[in-house]
C-alpha cells in the first residue's frame, strides 16, 4: 500500500511525486507517453533552462530525477480507479502489481480527450453516443451496441458491455486491433458517418452501414476526465474541479496541471504539483 | 424533502404542479448520481415554496426515463406547467447546476 499514487508522469505528477517522497511518504507514479508536453518541440520559456530544450527531453529529466529519489515509476495505462476506504489503481497487466493501493491518488494526467472527428458525432453525445459504459449502458439493455477504440481501455469497456447486451460490434475507426476480443465482430474500417433525428440510428464506416442503438467511445487512453467523470468528480467543461488543497470533492482524490485548466504551462503544472503534494501530506496527517 | 416520482404520481405531482418542479434521474448503481443526491437534497430546502424537487429512480421507472429520452444518468429536468423547459446531464455543482437550469 502506497500513501500516494500519482497517476501521470508530467511537470505536474512528477513535482507531486517529489515533494512528497521529500516528505518521507511512500509514493508511486503510474504513467503511460509523454502527453502533450513531449509533443512540444522548443521550449525556451522556462526558468534557469535558457536554450531551447524539446519537450521530450525535460519530461524524461523529470522522469530521471524522480527515479533517482527512489520513486517507482511503472509503465501502464490506468484503466480505471476505485474508490472504497482507499483507493485501488487499475492499471494493464503486468504494472503495480497490476492493482495499486494507496491512501490518496492525485490525478495529473493532462489533457487527452480524443473526440472523434466524424460527420454527425458531436450532435448524437448524450443521444446515444456515450462515453461511460457503466454509466450509462444500463439504458441500452439488450440493444444493437457499437464500441469504438482498439487497446485496452476498449477492451475493458467491452467487458463491461458484455453483461449488458450480446449484440456489439467493434469499431477500430482505422487503428490496428492490439487487444483479443474473442468472437464479437469487428469492422476495422475509418467511421465515415454516424447519424439519427434526435437519436443515433445508424454508424457507416468505410465497409458499410451498421443500425445501432448506441455508441460507446473508448479510444486510447482513458483521461483523468474520464476516471473523475466515473468516480462523481465535480468536473466543468472537462476540467476536473478543485478546491484550493487541489482536492476533488472526493476525499484523497486530488488533482493538479493541465487536467484542472487555467494555464497550459510548465510553470503552472509544477506550481499545482508543489501545492498539491504539500496538501496530500496536510491531508494524510489528518487521517491519522 | 424531495417527492419520489413514481409513474403513477407523475401527473398530479410534476405535471399538474402549480410550482415549477426539479426532477432528477437517478440509480443506485450510478456513482455520480450518489455525488449529486446531497446537492438535490439542499436544493429542494434552498427552494422550498418556491420550486418542488423530485427524484427519479430509473431502475424502477423505466417508463418515465424513456418518455424524457434520458439515456444517462444523472439527468435533471425542470418542468415548468407541464412542460420540460431546461435539461441538464451529468453531475455537476450546486451553483452551475442552478445556472444551467436558468434558477
Amino acid at each position: 500500500m502506497y500513501d500516494v499514487i500519482v497517476v501521470g508522469g508530467g511537470p505536474a505528477g512528477v513535482s507531486a511525486a517529489i515533494y512528497l517522497k521529500r516528505l518521507k511518504l511512500s509514493v508511486g507514479i503510474v504513467m503511460k507517453g509523454m502527453g502533450s508536453l513531449g509533443k512540444t518541440g522548443h521550449i525556451e520559456n522556462y526558468y534557469g533552462v535558457p536554450g531551447p530544450v524539446s519537450g521530450a527531453d525535460l519530461f524524461q529529466k523529470g522522469l530521471d530525477q524522480a527515479r533517482a529519489l527512489g520513486i517507482p515509476i511503472y509503465q501502464g495505462e490506468v484503466l480505471g480507479i476505485d474508490n472504497f476506504d482507499g483507493f485501488a489503481v487499475k492499471t494493464t497487466e503486468g504494472t503495480c502489481e497490476t492493482t495499486c493501493i494507496a491512501k490518496a491518488v492525485l490525478l495529473a494526467t493532462g489533457v487527452n480527450k480524443i473526440n472523434l472527428r466524424v460527420k454527425g458525432f458531436d450532435g448524437l453525445v448524450g443521444h446515444g453516443i456515450s462515453y461511460c459504459v457503466i454509466c450509462d449502458g444500463f439504458f441500452y439493455r439488450d440493444k444493437k451496441i457499437g464500441l469504438v477504440g482498439s487497446g485496452d481501455f476498449m477492451k475493458d469497456e467491452l467487458e463491461n458491455l458484455a453483461n449488458i447486451s450480446k449484440d456489439i460490434t467493434i469499431f477500430t475507426n482505422g487503428e490496428k486491433l492490439t487487444v483479443d476480443t474473442g468472437t464479437y465482430p469487428v469492422d476495422s474500417g475509418k467511421l465515415t458517418e454516424i447519424g439519427g433525428i434526435d437519436h443515433l440510428e445508424y454508424v457507416a464506416t468505410e465497409n458499410g452501414k451498421y443500425p445501432l442503438d448506441a455508441l460507446f467511445v473508448a479510444v486510447g487512453t482513458p483521461s483523468a476526465t474520464d476516471f473523475a467523470v466515473r468516480m462523481g468528480a465535480f468536473t466543468d467543461h472537462n476540467n476536473i474541479v478543485v478546491d484550493e488543497n487541489y482536492m476533488t470533492n472526493i476525499p484523497g482524490l486530488f488533482a493538479a496541471g493541465d487536467c484542472i485548466g487555467g494555464l497550459l504551462q510548465i510553470a503552472k503544472a509544477v506550481d499545482d504539483g508543489a501545492k498539491a503534494g504539500l496538501a496530500i501530506n496536510k491531508y494524510l496527517k489528518s487521517l491519522k | 424533502m424531495e417527492v419520489k416520482i413514481t409513474n403513477d404520481n407523475f401527473k398530479k405531482e410534476v405535471l399538474e404542479s402549480e410550482l415549477p418542479v426539479i426532477v432528477d434521474f437517478w440509480a443506485a448503481w450510478c456513482r455520480p448520481c450518489m455525488m449529486l443526491g446531497p446537492i438535490i437534497k439542499e436544493l429542494s430546502e434552498d427552494l422550498e415554496g418556491k420550486v418542488k424537487v423530485g427524484k427519479v429512480n430509473v431502475d424502477e421507472e423505466g417508463y418515465l426515463a424513456q418518455q424524457f429520452r434520458v439515456f444517462s444518468i444523472p439527468t435533471v429536468i425542470l418542468f415548468k406547467e407541464g412542460k420540460p423547459a431546461a435539461q441538464v446531464v451529468g453531475l455537476l455543482r450546486k451553483e452551475d447546476l442552478l445556472k444551467r437550469l436558468g434558477l
